[in-house]
């Protein structure tokens, strides 16, 4: 917080006698809270709040992971090189987002939109993949309601992929907003919650890649 | 004419049987509220009120009147959760042997859940966000939040949320399973009907209002405090303001999680909470507690605030142990983290689990002990005047703590084996709340309405107000501690034991000394507006207040702070006072503001479409209402006119007014 006490004028420290103090600003060094200043703050803490739903997620599954109410285990049904796959482009999709970033560094729209379209493809794909895999379980009559541990797996990796759907809207959106109006602060601003929300949702991934995946083919 | 698949596709399930023609209760009710509420239109129509409304208040972003709206949705969501004790307590006083009392099981099933869910999610949240909304951007010399349209949709969504449950009283009907919707109860087997769909979605919506309204809190806290005030040069508010928020931060996402798996229970089938192929009630249990329970910390923290702020106000002296007060908040945020299990002992988590929460639970009443000791170590040796805001502070601390020892009581796992589920339970958390949380929020409307206002409530009314909730409190109450220890258990609408029918029949008459208090409190803002002129306070610091908000003017302007404040210590404005601080006469500047929007109030209500789709299964309409949500918020990122200045000469002749009026004063 020292950043603030600097921004104020000298501040006289606290003497027995009375001394003369500023008690506002003088009007020319009046200073103004930019609207979305503290965005990135704001959209950061919503991230944190956004993990903690999953962490009730993960929690429910941790707790429902072997009532398989003699469905189908984990080893029954899961393809694990396609996860394997899919983990990659979402972990690729992250790397293209940060060189859309890198572009809005170098202030190259052209770039930026380009890689945004990049991060697309692979979000788009992610999400199919998932849906084949969803489409592929159902049919197989894994379906969500056969038992609390299929019901805790779609609920857990479907509201992932909800995200991951959110974040191609939102991509759409800046690529539309970028092409009007160009690197605006409140473009960039928005580009960078949108990245924040993007790695954001790789970080989640591994946590659903290992603990619903990898720890459910070991068991 | 229309075969039935056809209407059921357009109405769900929907029927004409839905609406409770059959019910006289929900008939008069329904005429009552239909003439209220036709009035209150006809008058707002009749004298072209509705621009004025929609353009001053439904979409504003100014976080004082955003305040004001929740304080008002806060009161007359009060009336209504009151309304149901009310009846309960006529119920529980009559039904005794022969005697089946008035209501049905089917209807007082429905009105203790919408009691508890109303009293905890539109009464106590709305009133709590409502006075944080207002007070706290004025205490660090903030001239709005962080998020000012995000505040509006926040509001709204809070609305839309108390509506869903307003709307069900007359179509459909509203759960049977408690406040919480426990299961196996709100299970779709056990709860075919709409009840637990409408709780569901109702605080769904309103739940996204609050987390939303926390981040924004928290931001603007962190982000928007004047020069000079570091964390420890806070105002005390402030500080169980931010604890507060965090707390709700880190909990309602849990609550939001539950709902969302319990929806999916009811509307796919899943199997989270269901009795067979795997699910696990219990598991539902733990997630709504790890909300429950440091939500009345998220209610209770901003209120110890209010309390500090009026104790240090009145006894004219600065807070005793301003340090330690800070401690003890952020140590009761993270404790409150801790205790979730003491709602189940009897679930049979072993000693070990249930000697942890117990002990967890007891340890909280360390700080909460501190931060009494600090009022009362504020109010020794001082100048006390007892206005009616101190009144509540007394009456708090003689209330509250019967209710912090009790609730240590029942942290003692073998002693809530014994008392779980009982009415002792039910008379401890009221205890609480009512003596915690209802006092201080009543004492922070008191104290702070001259500074929303520019007057004060009438003394009399405020009286009356203040002795009918305090008098009705131990009357109502104390009996139920008692039939508690006699055995009672809660949410039962029939007694078979007559030797407690008394108890029942005293805990009546307290209720309605309390509906005394209730009457006393709006006679109180209906006369002080009667009588405003009488009442007038043109100083803006009524009370020789301590902190920033007393130095604007009541009603502050739209910017609060013509120039932005330099804080040098913890009581700024006393600092000021006391160092002969002089108002500028000029060097005005234009100020950089906020524009109003409508997107929150659009969002919101499609919320509300959605919401009531969804709970009768018409899906057409819940999803379209969903996409037109998706919609309009994207189109509201597209809009660019989101500020605008206040011109440097309205500045000068808004505080030049301003400089007048305080000469008058003076004079």
């Amino acid at each position: 917080m020292s950043e603030i006490t600097a921004a104020g004028p000298a501040i006289v420290p606290v003497t027995a006698a009375p001394t003369v103090r500023h008690f506002h600003h003088a009007p020319g060094e009046e200073h103004e809270h930019e609207p979305g200043e503290a965005t990135l703050l704001g959209f950061w803490i919503y991230l944190m709040s956004d993990a903690l739903i999953f962490a009730t997620l993960f929690a429910t599954f941790g707790v429902l992971r072997q009532n398989y109410a003699g469905g189908p285990a984990p080893r029954d049904i899961f393809d694990l090189s396609l996860v394997a796959l899919n983990t990659g482009l979402l972990l690729v999709s992250s790397i293209t987002f940060g060189f859309a970033m890198l572009a809005m560094d170098q202030a190259k729209v052209r770039a930026i939109q380009a890689w945004l379209v990049v991060t697309a493809l692979f979000g788009a794909s992610f999400v199919a993949i998932e849906l084949y895999e969803f489409g592929h379980l159902i049919a197989e009559g894994a379906t969500p309601q056969r038992s609390a541990f299929l019901s805790a797996f779609f609920t857990l990796v479907g509201t992932h992929g909800a995200h991951v759907t959110v974040g191609l809207v939102w991509i759409a959106v800046m690529l539309v907003q970028v092409g009007q109006r160009g690197l605006t602060g409140e473009n960039k601003r928005r580009l960078m919650c949108l990245s924040l929300f993007w790695h954001f949702l790789d970080v989640i991934w591994i946590g659903v890649f290992t603990f619903v995946y990898l720890l459910g083919m070991i068991r | 004419m229309f075969d039935s698949a056809f209407l059921k596709t357009i109405f769900g399930r929907l029927t004409l049987e839905s609406f409770p023609i059959h019910e006289p209760i929900l008939l008069t009710t329904f005429v009552v509220v239909a003439l209220l509420g036709g009035g209150v239109v006809a008058g707002v129509t009749r004298y072209k009120l509705w621009g004025w409304l929609w353009r001053e208040w439904f979409t504003t972003v100014d976080h004082k009147k955003i305040g004001i709206m929740y304080i008002i949705l806060g009161v007359i969501m009060l009336v209504r959760g009151f309304a149901d004790a009310l009846m309960m307590r006529a119920q529980q006083a009559m039904a005794f042997g022969a005697n089946q009392g008035y209501l049905n099981a089917h209807h007082y099933d429905q009105l203790f859940t919408a009691h508890g869910t109303i009293m905890i999610f539109f009464v106590a949240i709305p009133l709590i966000v409502g006075l944080v909304n207002f007070v706290m951007p004025l205490q660090i010399g903030a001239r709005d939040v962080a998020f000012p349209s995000l505040n509006n949709l926040s509001f709204w969504l809070t609305v839309a949320g108390a509506l869903l449950v307003m709307v069900s009283l007359f179509v459909g009907e509203f759960a049977r399973t408690g406040w919480l919707g426990y299961v196996p109860v709100g299970n779709l087997q056990n709860s075919p009907d709409t009840g637990v769909d409408y709780y569901l979605w109702a605080l769904e919506i309103a739940g996204v209002g609050t987390t939303l309204s926390a981040i924004n809190m928290v931001t603007t806290i962190i982000k928007m405090r004047a020069p000079g005030m570091t964390m420890m040069k806070m105002p005390i508010f402030c500080w169980t303001a931010l604890c507060s928020n965090v707390l709700a931060i880190a909990i309602f996402p849990a609550l939001t999680g539950a709902f969302l798996m319990l929806l999916l229970d009811r509307y796919l089938g899943t199997n989270f909470f269901t009795n067979d192929l795997g699910g696990n009630p219990m598991m539902y249990w733990n997630l709504v507690w790890v909300w429950g329970h440091p939500e009345v910390y998220v209610l209770v923290l901003p209120v110890f605030g209010i309390y500090s702020e009026i104790t240090s106000t009145f006894s004219g002296k600065r807070l005793f142990g301003y340090s330690s007060m800070v401690y003890a908040t952020v140590v009761i945020t993270i404790l409150s983290y801790l205790v979730w299990l003491h709602h189940f002992f009897t679930m049979g988590s072993g000693a070990s689990v249930n000697s942890f929460f117990g002990i967890a639970t007891m340890v909280i009443s360390i700080p909460t002990g501190a931060k009494i000791f600090n009022w009362l170590f504020t109010m020794y040796r001082g100048k006390i005047r007892f206005e009616l805001p101190m009144r509540w502070v007394i009456a708090f601390m003689l209330t509250f703590t019967v209710g912090g020892m009790t609730g240590v009581l029942l942290a003692v796992p073998p002693a809530d084996f014994v008392l779980h589920n009982s009415l002792f339970l039910v008379a401890h958390f009221h205890n609480v709340i009512i003596g915690g949380v209802v006092f201080g929020l009543f004492a922070g409307i008191d104290y702070w309405f001259p500074k929303a206002f520019g007057f004060k409530l009438d003394r009399f009314w405020g009286n009356v107000h203040f002795w009918g909730w305090t008098i009705g409190y131990w009357v109502a109450w104390t009996p139920i501690y008692v039939v508690g220890l006699m055995g009672a258990t809660r949410r039962l609408r029939h007694f078979d034991d007559p030797a407690m029918q008394p108890y029942f029949i005293i805990a009546a008459i307290g209720a309605v000394i309390i509906l005394v208090g209730i009457i006393g409190f709006i006679m109180s803002i209906i006369v002080g507006v009667i009588r405003r002129d009488q009442l007038r306070d043109t100083t803006g610091d009524p009370w020789n207040g301590r902190t920033l908000e007393w130095s604007t003017s009541s009603p502050p302007p739209a910017y609060n702070f013509a120039f932005t404040p330099v804080v040098h210590e913890l009581d700024t404005w006393y600092d000021m006072k006391n160092r002969g601080y002089e108002r500028p006469a000029d060097g005005y500047r234009a100020i950089h503001m906020p524009r109003n929007t409508g997107a929150g109030v659009i969002i919101s209500f499609l919320a509300l479409v959605m919401g009531f789709g969804m709970v009768w299964y018409m899906w057409w309409l819940g999803l379209l209402a969903f996409v037109a949500m998706v919609a309009v918020a994207i189109g509201h990122s597209f809009n660019r006119n989101r500020d605008y200045f206040i011109p440097a000469d309205e500045v000068a002749g808004i505080e030049a007014k301003r400089n007048k009026q305080l000469a008058g004063a003076a004079a």
